[in-house]
């Protein structure tokens, strides 16, 4: 059922939107959050400054922006899906050529007021452009060869491009997302297992070509591999983020040393852990037990997204959801993957806690479109 | 577009299902997730905590504060002050060099010093602080805690170091402090993990190096927190270190001011000694150096001004300068005859210059001889043909073993660095170390203190005491340890008999006090101070048949380096002795006119306590000695010109 197939007379307007909002999930994002605050005011030693404090400001922003898209019509975000992922893109080569670089990679365009990460923007646009794709293209040929490169040609662009900065997680994050979406809408099975193995066989690439002249990746990528195998080999070097970011795991015990007592973190053994290592620092302070409440917290943003997705007649406002909540997923589980030594170390954030201005926003952002859907969807 | 309801229903189903096969994949990654962290948290918690301990806490040493050294009256002869100085650790600055360039323009830094820095922080580990610049003023450190923002990497630090306020006098009793060298490291069997702390300073020479085990003191320990690059976080918990143990000395650093003083000038040693403890209360060597400059570091410049001096002022010639003790040996020679009974204190011998044994000519001093000599002129006047006499009369043996007796020929137990044991040679001896047979000659040689005989001028003065005494003492450089008295050196009886001592120490009155003594000249015209002694001129060189045939070359004429040794021996006062003391003057001529006027003033300086009092010269000389002794660069006996002197 498309929009133009329900009555509009049933969607609510006005002002009293704001009462048909998906209020669970904004009070669980806004708990998810709280925790961030938590944690940085903990790891800057007992103090609102430099982190919890601007990091509260960020939050208060997106939440005003989430409640403002959410009054957006979401038949008007399907219309400009298109112009939004032509931005986002020309914003990716923006960045390449006048972006600002930090901490060795070039990944942001400094707008004055506050730094912009286009390739965070993108993980929002290329699922709404996706959503609207697969709303549009017909279900039968969904399969068809073409049809399916054409999306394939949308993920490619962002995810060459932000491999250019370079930002291996944000890449993959944006093949994990698209091929999701893909997923969802459809497209025959053949064609993943067919992405899988060739996947498979670009890893053996990847490994091969090292070395060489036509090397597929940075050195420093392939450290991050390497100490992934192996942190232990290089304890002090390219395997620290990962032993000693497991060593303020561990020693958090069931219950964790208790608030600001985590010696690993405030002793500045953990890299990063404001940003993308702050889950060890919550680890490390609140134990298993606090990791795994904020696992749940995650875990019921998800399930209130899958229901709202699936309990949506609308195909873009459902699909949008769906993809939404994947990059969420893809977000919390690609980062405490990472710090648990499950997968190598990508910059990744942990959503909502870690400290990061674009991250947060855009991920606020994408709230509100997914509020957007809820709101308007078919009654 | 519009499509037909069938698609439309069929899509919803794809995207339910597709959406479920995706919402169950998302658990599953979630769950490993979960069991993750529970393996992590909860299982290997314990492994994990104790890593983070060991991570997190560094034991890290308290170095003590070294014990100090006193004077017999509590005056401080080595002492710790406050040092400030500046630490760079490598790992936090970005551009050392800037750093360091910033910093010497507030604080004074050489060339030199810079490139020490430079070299220190390259070879230093990355993660400890190196010190950049030591012995600051306050001033110096305060500028450098002000522009501390501007100034990454850099600690103002408060260390102790040593100081000597005495400066050059203790140079040689003493010692200093340097840091540990690799060297020290390879040399010395000591698990002391305060050696491994860089710039740790332990006793290199003297007493700093001999008492190292009492004045070091005990480590103590603190655990601190330490973040990931080493910077300490916060204290944990300390043991404090143990401060080492005070040492008092049995020198007097006002009468060894005036000895080394009195000596300036000359390459010369002095000891005096108290004969009734032994108590070592001078031991002068000249030229000295300030000890001062090594513990700072001395420049390569400095140190080859002292290596290159031909006095050799490093060398701490009263203990470790062996010397042949020339004439100041007959009274061994004298009591070896006398306890062998080989003569009679008034029987006489005839000198008639020389004495011819087997086809060779053994000279007396004086060329047409001295007529008959009993035992007291044969020392007064030095007759050396007496001498030849008791030696062929007694052998090398019963010598030998007399001037052991009198502490010759071996090594006192003192805490000084070098000590000499000296040689009394024995047939055996030379049959071991010269591969050849003793013969007569040797034994003549050896009566009159020349040939194989070397002494130091600690023996001598060890020797005088005895023969004052007639007690074995033992001379003892160290009065206390942390207020514990050491044994005294008064010794046992040696066994000789009084009636046989009093002839000798009357032939050693005659010298000093008769007119024809050869130390009339020097003598001590206060009665209650009198000296007795001994002269003594020793060859550092063979004279030919033909030099003597010119006739011997005076002193004077010769370079210094081949001119005679002067020595002097004596003990005051002369009826009732208190002190005695040896006196050698490296090439310094004549033992009457370069020994004893040294001797003469450094027992008058002893036995006032003070500078030598005119009234006690005789009248004739007064005024000589009076612009001499007006000339001694002597600290004011109130005001030592020390930097500080704490207590």
């Amino acid at each position: 059922m498309s929009y133009l197939e329900y009555n509009v007379k049933s969607v609510p307007s006005g002002l009293s939107k704001v009462l048909y909002l998906n209020w669970p999930v904004v009070v669980l994002l806004t708990a998810i959050a709280s925790v961030g605050f938590l944690m940085l005011y903990s790891v800057a030693g007992g103090s609102m400054l430099p982190w919890a404090e601007p990091q509260m400001k960020r939050f208060a922003l997106g939440l005003f922006l989430m409640i403002s898209v959410a009054m957006i019509p979401v038949w008007f975000l399907r219309n400009i899906a298109g112009a939004a992922y032509g931005i986002s893109v020309l914003l990716l080569l923006g960045v390449e050529f006048f972006g600002s670089t930090g901490m060795g990679a070039q990944r942001w365009i400094d707008l004055g007021f506050m730094r912009l990460q286009p390739s965070e923007l993108t993980k929002i646009t290329l699922i709404m452009f996706l959503a609207a794709y697969y709303d549009w293209v017909d279900i039968k040929k969904i399969s068809r060869p073409l049809w399916v490169l054409i999306p394939i040609v949308i993920i490619a662009l962002p995810v060459f491009l932000t491999l250019r900065q370079p930002d291996l997680g944000t890449a993959l994050l944006l093949v994990f997302g698209g091929g999701g979406l893909m997923f969802l809408a459809g497209v025959h099975w053949l064609y993943f297992a067919a992405v899988v193995g060739a996947a498979a066989g670009l890893v053996g690439a990847v490994f091969k070509s090292r070395g060489t002249e036509w090397q597929l990746l940075k050195d420093y990528q392939y450290r991050r591999i390497d100490t992934f195998i192996d942190p232990a080999s290089d304890p002090l070097g390219a395997g620290y983020h990962i032993t000693q970011s497991k060593i303020a795991l561990g020693s958090g015990g069931w219950t964790g040393r208790g608030y600001m007592q985590g010696t690993q973190s405030r002793l500045n053994f953990l890299p990063e852990k404001h940003t993308d290592f702050i889950f060890t620092t919550l680890a490390e302070e609140f134990g298993f037990i606090g990791g795994i409440s904020l696992l749940s917290l995650y875990v019921l943003v998800l399930v209130f997204c899958v229901v709202s997705a699936l309990s949506n007649k609308d195909r873009f406002a459902s699909l949008l959801t769906m993809g939404i909540g994947l990059t969420f997923f893809l977000f919390f589980a690609v980062n405490m993957s990472m710090v648990m030594g499950l997968a190598p170390v990508v910059g990744v954030p942990l959503p909502m806690v870690s400290y990061g201005g674009s991250a947060m926003i855009v991920l606020l952002l994408a709230f509100g479109l997914m509020q957007s859907a809820h709101v308007h969807r078919p009654r | 577009m519009r499509r037909s309801a069938k698609d439309t229903e069929e899509s919803a189903a794809i995207l339910s299902r597709r959406g479920l096969v995706l919402g169950g994949g998302m658990a599953l990654v979630t769950g490993v997730l979960g069991l993750r962290m529970r393996h992590l948290q909860v299982d290997q918690a314990d492994q994990f905590r104790l890593l983070a301990e060991e991570n997190r806490i560094n034991i890290r040493l308290l170095p003590p504060a070294r014990g100090q050294i006193f004077d017999r009256n509590g005056l401080l002869l080595a002492g710790n002050e406050q040092n400030y100085r500046v630490t760079m650790v490598r790992d936090e600055v970005d551009d050392p060099e800037k750093v360091l360039r910033d910093l010497a323009q507030l604080i004074p830094m050489t060339q030199e010093d810079m490139e020490r820095a430079r070299e220190e922080l390259r070879k230093r580990s990355r993660l400890v602080p190196v010190t950049i610049a030591d012995r600051l003023s306050w001033e110096d450190l305060s500028q450098v805690a002000v522009n501390a923002p501007a100034l990454p990497g850099i600690t103002p630090e408060v260390g102790l170091s040593r100081i000597y306020p005495r400066g050059a006098d203790f140079a040689h009793i003493v010692g200093y402090v340097g840091p540990v060298s690799d060297y020290d490291l390879s040399r010395i069997e000591d698990k002391d993990p305060l050696l491994q702390i860089p710039k740790f300073q332990i006793g290199k020479t003297g007493s700093e190096n001999k008492m190292e085990h009492e004045l070091r003191g005990k480590a103590g320990t603190k655990r601190v927190e330490v973040n990931a690059i080493g910077r300490v976080m916060r204290e944990l918990g300390r043991d404090e270190s143990q401060k080492g143990a005070n040492v008092q000395l049995t020198i007097d650093a006002t009468l060894q001011n005036f000895v080394q003083a009195r000596l300036a000038g000359e390459s010369a040693a002095a000891v005096v000694i108290d004969v009734e403890t032994g108590d070592l209360v001078s031991i002068g060597s000249a030229p000295a150096f300030d000890p001062n400059l090594f513990v700072r570091g001395i420049s390569v410049k400095d140190y080859g001004g002292l290596t290159n001096n031909k006095y050799r002022p490093l060398a701490n010639k009263a203990v470790q300068g062996t010397y042949p003790p020339g004439s100041t040996f007959k009274m061994v020679t004298a009591l070896a005859a006398l306890e062998a009974e080989e003569i009679r204190p008034d029987e006489t011998i005839r000198c008639v210059g020389y004495t011819e044994v087997a086809n060779r000519r053994f000279h007396c001093w004086k060329r047409g001889g001295h007529g008959r000599m009993n035992l007291r002129n044969s020392l007064k006047q030095s007759c050396d043909v007496y001498y030849y006499d008791l030696a062929q009369r007694v052998g090398i043996e019963k010598i030998s073993a007399m001037a052991r007796r009198l502490g010759l020929g071996e090594r006192h137990d003192v805490p000084m660095s070098a000590v000499a044991s000296g040689l009394m040679p024995t047939k055996a001896w030379k049959r071991e170390n010269r591969d050849n047979d003793w013969v007569i000659g040797d034994s003549l040689n050896a009566s009159i203190g020349q040939g194989f005989v070397l002494t130091s001028p600690l023996q001598l003065a060890v020797m005088t005491a005895r023969l004052a005494t007639n007690r074995a003492v033992s001379p003892r450089l160290v009065k206390s340890v942390d207020g514990v008295e050491t044994p005294s050196g008064a010794g046992e009886p040696l066994g000789l008999s009084d009636e046989m001592m009093a002839h000798v120490q009357g032939g050693m009155f005659a010298v000093a006090n008769e007119n024809g003594g050869t130390a009339y000249g020097t003598r001590i015209a206060d009665k209650s101070m009198r000296m007795a002694g001994k002269t003594g001129t020793s060859q550092v060189r063979n004279i030919t048949k033909a030099e003597r045939a010119r006739g011997v070359f005076r002193n004077a004429d010769l370079p210094w380096e081949r001119r005679d040794h002067a020595l002097y021996v004596g003990f005051a006062p002369a009826d009732a002795p208190k002190y005695a003391i040896a006196v050698v003057v490296e090439h310094g001529g004549g033992g009457s006119t370069a020994a004893a006027p040294i001797a003469r003033d450094i027992m008058l300086a002893a036995q006032t306590g003070g500078m030598p009092p005119l009234s006690a010269y005789p009248s004739a000389q007064r005024g000589r000695v009076s612009s001499a002794l007006k000339k001694l660069q002597v600290w004011g006996l109130d005001e030592p010109k020390a930097p500080d002197s704490q207590a």
